[in-house]
């Protein structure tokens, strides 16, 4: 519409008057200027003219503190913002991949290690994939077997919950692997992202030694939880400590601002011995949350599919009406796995009769498995075995804490 | 003083209020609470966001000299908007529409496409560490009746209000978020006065439109204050009206005392050392307590400032008070300077060691501080930043006012570098149709005019009346057909007079009132009854309750009986004085029936018992 360059100094009709500002963009239909006063408005476009094109300011290059002598920590970036920068001129906010610039953001971090970057991803978690989950599992087995004394991961937090457990069954890490991001932006003096930064990168040197989310705990910047990357889901869709545990809680915290690392006894200890990289998956497996009166009919959709984790009702039920189609995927050779979508509580479907009839057709129960845990579980499962019965002995296994032996108490 | 001469310049930022159901970016109510009633707490740390060029916005740098742990308290009335939890909602139409009538009093014009931006405001009164704040409407003006030469009103700006600080570091929630508009002034007032008449005409436009919020801190003033050779100072948070003209007067004379300070201090050809001394080992055996504690004191020599630091600037402020404000910021409680020692626990030898340690010459002054290491350090540079801004004269700074009307300082002015886009809120297209057709509500200097004229009141009590809170009571009163007069003087003069009366009026609601005033108008209390419902309302008795128990005791033809009586038994003295026994006679029938029967209907039943008598018929 305008041939204006965002920057330009232009001269606009506004008011009663001319006044000078900064062209930013065009949005619908108006013209967007930064006045000097630093307010942005919009006016006609034709209510502004090209005043200059002012040459392009180079940041200043300020040293910024290493280290020195300190473990070194792997940054891997997949798009959730840990940094950001804000150009006053035109209000832009641009998010920082580069470990210079988000150590420059957060000074803090250099206190505790050396830091190397790796930007694999820019982009929005929900548009995540089994081939990127892939491509970061391969990375931060890479930045471990090159010396990093933990990792990293900066992601969405829309579904850091399944990456953070697709990387915990594909990565026998040995050492901390962080999942951390912000639920509000990091360019607000607010952000829960210099906290969930710095109590990150404390886990990743005293955490435990596998795959975990360090959130905040609370609405209040007092500590982090370190929940184990299988147990974890959001659970609110804007709060700071939207990312809860299943029971029994969070396997540790990170104190704020003293960043001292406490574990409950089940976190995984650290270990020296190699990492493991099993990156296998397939991506022919579906959840499906069952909803009273749902056509079996659907089951139709997945019947080329290797696997299909069911979130039933309560104890892990479906319509009685779904039994005699899931007994032909069965036999077709689709693993079904059950689990409840009351998300708390453990499947057992030895008590109705329904429950009876799934397990008699061949459906595995989920234990107190996530959903979500038991989908990614299961690609990662069918992508590293076409054994059905070896299928079915990893899905019943234990492999990552993704389900409890014994339900302790409560949510 | 000749303000004019001296060059003052000065303008006016006036932060209201809107009177909205809801807030301007979730659906909270607009209520502010007793922090007693809080429900819940959380804690939070802020920081500045680095810009592209790697620059702090300087306001914020200063705020950021500390490590600071905000608290916010949270009610029932709160959200997670509030605790910037929740994206913002859709900004508030009622308060834009609000706005925009604002604007369109004052001739301004909208802005085509209307943009929120967060500023940055890293104080704690943000959640979020920002305000969100619009450019509304621009250009309207300030009539030449109220500003000779008139004035501009340069910009109308719709943004968010901050939280209510409790205490130190800890703010209540309730108030972030309510709606108000920030209008601006060109800088055309050339005397303290005119600052002050300019500030109550933004203050009755904005009352005309009957949705703002009324009462103490819903209105807050801020003045941009220059002198020629000085430089632009915003005091903030004047909630006084009348405290405005004084605000100014001294802060002309604060510039006046920093320019003759600066102009002394060149002649002795003054400096500030770069060098920074530990001074902790002089301190070693003091009985001073603030330096017994410290971990480190550093000293400071300011060359040729010897008496200068304690010479006053306006009242109760020195140049010390303005270098320890700057020092506060690092955290620590204040600082000593060789201009007010020996004291505190300061001996004179200490004193002369100190001036040794710092090859202090008899007219240079050595400033010192203590504290941590880190806030020391901070605290002693932004001593020698103070005294080095005093060799330039007046600094430009955000000040804010203390309750004689002299201020201290807060922090730089903030610059552009601190505003950047809220993009969780949609820019509003202000389209022809909005603008033109909301309704300009009439002013109210316009309506204490017409009061005057159509309801006959004195012009004096129409416009107390126009400018009352209690104005849109007076409306429905009077809609209701209650005698203007009697509506007015119980409004403006009997609850003010009940109030003086220790009578708890705040417990009197409207109805209440309406209530009274009707059955007055009814006859079924007498006007001179008025003040003695209303204190038995305020008392807790139900308005039905309490007119009946004013209510007359004595009937029309009781009062007829009564006035036949005394008019009998003086008929004498009626004859002897004619119709001036009207007047005599009124005191001893009143006294009679005690107040609770209209005067002017004794007046009238007796006037036609003295007629009776003269005329014979009384015979």
């Amino acid at each position: 519409m305008t041939s204006l360059t965002s920057g330009d100094r232009v001269r606009c009709l506004a008011g009663a008057k001319e006044r000078e500002g900064t062209y930013i963009t065009d949005r619908d239909g108006m013209a967007v200027v930064k006045l000097d006063s630093g307010y942005n408005i919009g006016i006609h476009p034709g209510s502004c003219a090209f005043l200059s094109r002012p040459e392009a300011v180079i940041a200043p290059d300020r040293g910024i503190p290493e280290g020195e002598g300190l473990p070194l920590l792997s940054i891997v970036s997949t798009g959730g913002t840990i940094a950001s920068r804000i150009d006053y001129r035109t209000g832009a906010v641009t998010s920082q991949f580069d470990a210079r610039d988000i150590l420059r953001a957060i000074p803090g971090l250099a206190g505790i290690g050396r830091f190397r970057a790796k930007q694999l991803s820019t982009i929005l978690s929900e548009n995540m994939t089994p081939g990127i989950w892939r491509e970061l599992a391969r990375a931060v087995y890479g930045e471990i077997r090159e010396g990093a004394a933990g990792v990293i991961v900066t992601h969405g937090t829309d579904t850091m919950g399944y990456s953070a457990a697709a990387i915990a069954f594909m990565v026998d890490a040995g050492v901390p692997v962080i999942f951390t991001g912000s639920q509000r932006s990091a360019d607000r003096p607010s952000s829960d992202n210099v906290m969930n930064a710095l109590c990150s990168a404390s886990a990743a040197l005293s955490g435990p030694g596998e795959v975990v989310v360090v959130m905040h705990d609370s609405p209040s910047d007092d500590r982090c939880a370190i929940h184990r990357g299988t147990r974890v889901r959001k659970m609110h869709s804007s709060r700071r400590d939207a990312f809860r545990s299943s029971a029994p809680g969070p396997i540790g915290y990170v104190e704020y601002p003293s960043l001292k690392v406490s574990l409950m006894g089940d976190a995984r200890p650290r270990s020296d011995r190699e990492p493991a990289l099993a990156d296998g998956l397939d991506d022919r497996c579906a959840l499906l949350t069952f909803v009273p009166g749902l056509s079996p009919d659907i089951l139709r959709a997945f019947e080329d599919y290797h696997g299909l984790v069911l979130a039933g009702s309560g104890l892990g039920h479906v319509s009685s009406s779904w039994i005699a189609p899931l007994a032909a995927m069965v036999e077709e050779g689709t693993m079904v796995v059950m689990t409840t979508q009351c998300l708390h509580g453990r499947v057992c479907d030895r008590v109705y009769d329904t429950g009876r009839d799934l397990l008699r057709v061949g459906v595995i129960e989920g234990e107190d498995m996530l959903p979500e845990t038991a989908l990614v579980k299961m690609m990662w499962v069918l992508g590293n075995t076409r054994d059905p019965g070896e299928a079915r002995d990893l899905m019943r296994a234990n492999l990552r804490g993704e389900y409890t032996g014994r339900s302790i108490d409560g949510f | 003083m000749d303000f004019k001469a001296l060059g003052l310049r000065a303008g006016i930022e006036i932060h209201q209020q809107l009177d909205t159901s809801g807030k301007l970016f979730c659906r909270c109510p607009t209520r502010v609470r007793p922090t007693a009633e809080h429900e819940g707490e959380f804690f939070r740390y802020l920081r500045a966001t680095e810009s592209e060029l790697g620059e702090i916005d300087e306001a914020a740098r200063e705020e950021m000299k500390q490590s600071r742990r905000f608290t916010y308290y949270t009610y029932d009335t709160t959200c997670l908007v509030e605790n910037d939890e929740e994206p913002p909602g859709p900004l508030n139409q009622e308060a834009l529409d609000i706005s925009l009538t604002i604007g369109k009093l004052f001739g301004m014009t909208p802005i085509p496409q209307v943009n929120t931006m967060r500023k940055l405001v890293i104080d704690g009164s943000n959640t979020s560490g920002f305000q969100r704040t619009a450019l509304v409407a621009v250009d309207g003006w300030l009539p030449e009746g109220v500003l000779e030469g008139g004035g501009e009103i340069e910009t109308l700006c719709l943004e968010e209000e901050a939280a209510q600080r409790v205490e130190g570091d800890c703010f209540s929630l309730d108030r972030l978020g309510i709606p108000l508009v920030e209008i601006t002034t060109s800088p055309a007032m050339k005397t303290p006065e005119e600052v002050q008449k300019v500030a109550e005409y933004l203050g009755m436009v904005l009352r005309s439109t009957g949705r703002v919020k009324r009462g103490l801190g819903t209105i807050r003033q801020d003045v941009n204050i220059s002198i020629r050779d000085g430089a632009r100072v915003e005091i903030k948070g004047v909630q006084e009206l009348d405290l405005i003209a004084e605000v100014v007067r001294r802060e002309v004379q604060r510039q006046q005392s920093l320019l003759a300070i600066r102009d002394e201090l060149r002649k002795r050809a003054a400096s500030v050392d770069p060098e920074i001394i530990d001074v902790t080992g002089i301190f070693a055996g003091t009985k001073s307590g603030i330096l017994k504690q410290a971990e480190l004191i550093l000293a400071v020599r300011l060359r040729g400032f010897g008496g200068i630091l304690g010479r006053e600037i306006q009242p109760g402020r020195r140049l010390g008070s303005e270098i320890s404000d700057y020092a506060k910021k690092c955290g620590v409680g204040g600082i000593f300077h060789t201009d007010e020692l020996p004291a505190y626990g300061i001996t004179a030898g200490e004193v002369e060691r100190l001036r040794t340690a710092a090859a202090a010459a008899p007219d240079d002054c050595v400033a010192i501080v203590a504290d941590t290491g880190p806030r020391t350090e901070c605290a002693v540079r932004q001593i020698a930043r103070r005294a080095g801004l005093a060799l330039d004269g007046v600094p430009e700074e955000t000040r804010k006012m203390l309750p004689d009307g002299s201020t201290a300082y807060m922090r730089p002015l903030p610059g552009a570098a601190r505003m950047y886009p809220e993009t969780d809120v949609v820019p509003e297209l202000i389209l022809d149709a909005r603008w033109e057709g909301l309704p300009t509500p009439e002013l109210l200097s316009a309506r204490a005019d017409r009061y005057a004229l159509e309801l006959g009141l004195d012009p004096s009590i129409a416009r107390q009346l126009a400018y009352s809170e209690r104005l849109p009571l007076f409306d429905q009163a009077v809609a209701g057909k209650v005698s203007p007069g009697i509506a007015a003087r119980t409004l403006l003069s009997t609850l003010k007079e009940l109030a003086r009366d220790q009578v708890p009026v705040e417990r009197i609601g409207d109805d209440d009132i309406i209530a009274t005033l009707r059955a007055v108008e009814e006859g079924r209390a007498a006007k001179e009854a008025i003040p003695g419902i209303l204190q038995r309302i305020a008392g807790g008795v139900p308005p039905d309750k309490a007119i009946a128990e004013c209510a007359p005791t004595i009937s029309r033809a009781d009062l007829l009986i009564l006035a036949r009586r005394i008019v009998g038994e003086r008929t004498a003295f009626v004859r002897e004085r004619g119709k001036g026994a009207l007047g005599p006679l009124m005191g001893v029938l009143m006294a009679e029936v005690r107040g609770s029967v209209d005067g002017k209907l004794v007046s009238s039943v007796l006037r036609e018992e003295i007629d009776r008598l003269l005329s014979g018929e009384g015979l």
